[in-house]
């Protein structure tokens, strides 16, 4: 079976997977990251969204070995200890999340619409770009006012 | 998804090789539309090919009059580029509304063409702009690259390695969206230079095509209301839960019109 290395949120880590093994099976079963999510089966909902090589990707959607080699950062490597990553404290803050299932998605999508985009976002740019994230709970109004929060605050 | 083996490609020699020894290959681009087709088991290959390592294959670069862009370019790297804004906006603006940012930062242009989905941007864009499909074997005209419903020209172990996109006079694409997946239910790109124009219409029609009849007409009065008296096929519309033929058969027309008021 294949082996793949590659840096997970600053730390080394291999592993033996199959070709099919997924990047968030990998993520979740192999190295114990829960809290990259699978929402769906179809590519749609972007509860499994992690950075790789800096960008943001469905890891539902690539295989454990397509990102061999790769610096994956997953919503464990944001927060520093028990402070929580502006983008974190944002959703917080303005109730940004109900049941929660689809935030970690959220929220590495918001950092990727940031570094896009920078730090002043208006709520257009941000329903547009979060248009590969669904929230089950339709609490996009807060989400919304979240990411715009939160890249602002990266900026202070 | 079923079992395979992978082989991660250094060279389009390499995978061409590799595609030959294999019992039922398949290349894989930025499986954004691969993965999720064999996660449904709608795809079982006893190999899967992986493009990703061949650094050949990505890139923008221009010369004189046309942009060439590598198979493996992201759809993301298109919508960026400031080349391609400069060339050919309007295929930057085809990319930058492909999927969702995740995807765009993933899919490739040649993994789109390949699949020739018939619902996928990119071929209306190939065929309007008389682009040319550039493979480690040959180069194929955009009218005859698109074969049918998710066939194309390619043979098994033919590799698209570049797509060169001359550019247009002015060009337009618009999109009547899919709100969910973001796919064209219908969507028209159309290109002008000198007096003649290229109508290249997807998600339409089982495979994207060229609206011979509107740029007929088109060639003669450009103008929107040129569009109104051409009459558009319904039975060779695709119908489906999301629209019918007579809805995607007007679609191609306002589409049409709204890409000829954005290029005029």
């Amino acid at each position: 079976m294949p082996i793949v290395n590659m840096n997970v949120n600053g730390n080394p880590v291999t592993g033996e997977v199959e070709g099919r093994t997924l990047l968030v099976q990998f993520l979740r079963e192999n190295l114990g990251l829960t809290g990259t999510h699978i929402g769906c089966d179809t590519s749609q909902c972007g509860s499994c969204v992690v950075h790789v090589d800096g960008k943001s990707v469905k890891s539902c959607t690539l295989l454990a070995v397509m990102a061999d080699g790769s610096e994956v950062t997953t919503i464990e490597g944001l927060a520093n200890g028990a402070e929580l990553h502006p983008m974190q404290q944002a959703f917080m803050d303005n109730h940004g999340l109900q049941c929660g299932f689809c935030t970690p998605g959220m929220v590495m999508s918001a950092l990727d619409i940031v570094n896009r985009n920078g730090n002043e976002l208006d709520e257009n740019t941000v329903r547009k770009e979060l248009a590969g994230n669904i929230c089950r709970c339709t609490g996009y109004h807060n989400i919304v006012k979240s990411v715009t929060a939160g890249a602002k605050a990266m900026g202070d | 998804m079923y079992e395979f083996s992978y082989y991660k490609s250094g060279s389009v020699e390499d995978a061409v090789e590799a595609m030959n020894k294999a019992e039922d290959g398949k290349f894989v681009a930025g499986g954004q539309t691969m993965l999720p087709t064999m996660k449904h088991r709608l795809a079982s290959p006893s190999d899967v090919i992986d493009l990703g390592g061949i650094a050949e294959l990505s890139g923008i670069s221009v010369d004189g009059d046309s942009v060439t862009i590598g198979a493996m370019t992201t759809h993301a790297e298109v919508a960026a580029s400031g080349d391609v804004q400069a060339m050919i906006p309007a295929l930057a603006q085809l990319a930058s509304g492909i999927g969702d940012p995740a995807v765009r930062n993933q899919g490739t242009l040649g993994g789109s063409i390949a699949n020739n989905d018939p619902a996928a941007d990119y071929p209306a864009a190939v065929i309007a702009l008389g682009a040319t499909v550039k493979t480690n074997k040959r180069e194929i005209a955009a009218d005859d690259f698109f074969t049918g419903m998710f066939e194309t020209a390619l043979e098994d172990d033919e590799l698209i390695t570049a797509v060169s996109f001359p550019k247009a006079d002015s060009a337009a694409y618009m999109k009547f969206e899919n709100p969910a997946s973001r796919y064209a239910i219908v969507g028209v790109f159309l290109a002008k230079t000198g007096s003649a124009v290229r109508v290249g219409v997807t998600g339409a029609t089982p495979c994207a095509h060229r609206g011979m009849r509107l740029e007929e007409a088109l060639n003669s009065n450009f103008s929107a209301d040129a569009c109104d008296g051409v009459e558009i096929p319904v039975e060779k519309m695709n119908t489906d839960i999301h629209a019918s033929a007579e809805y995607r058969a007007h679609l191609v027309k306002v589409m049409t019109k709204r890409a000829v008021a954005a290029c005029s």
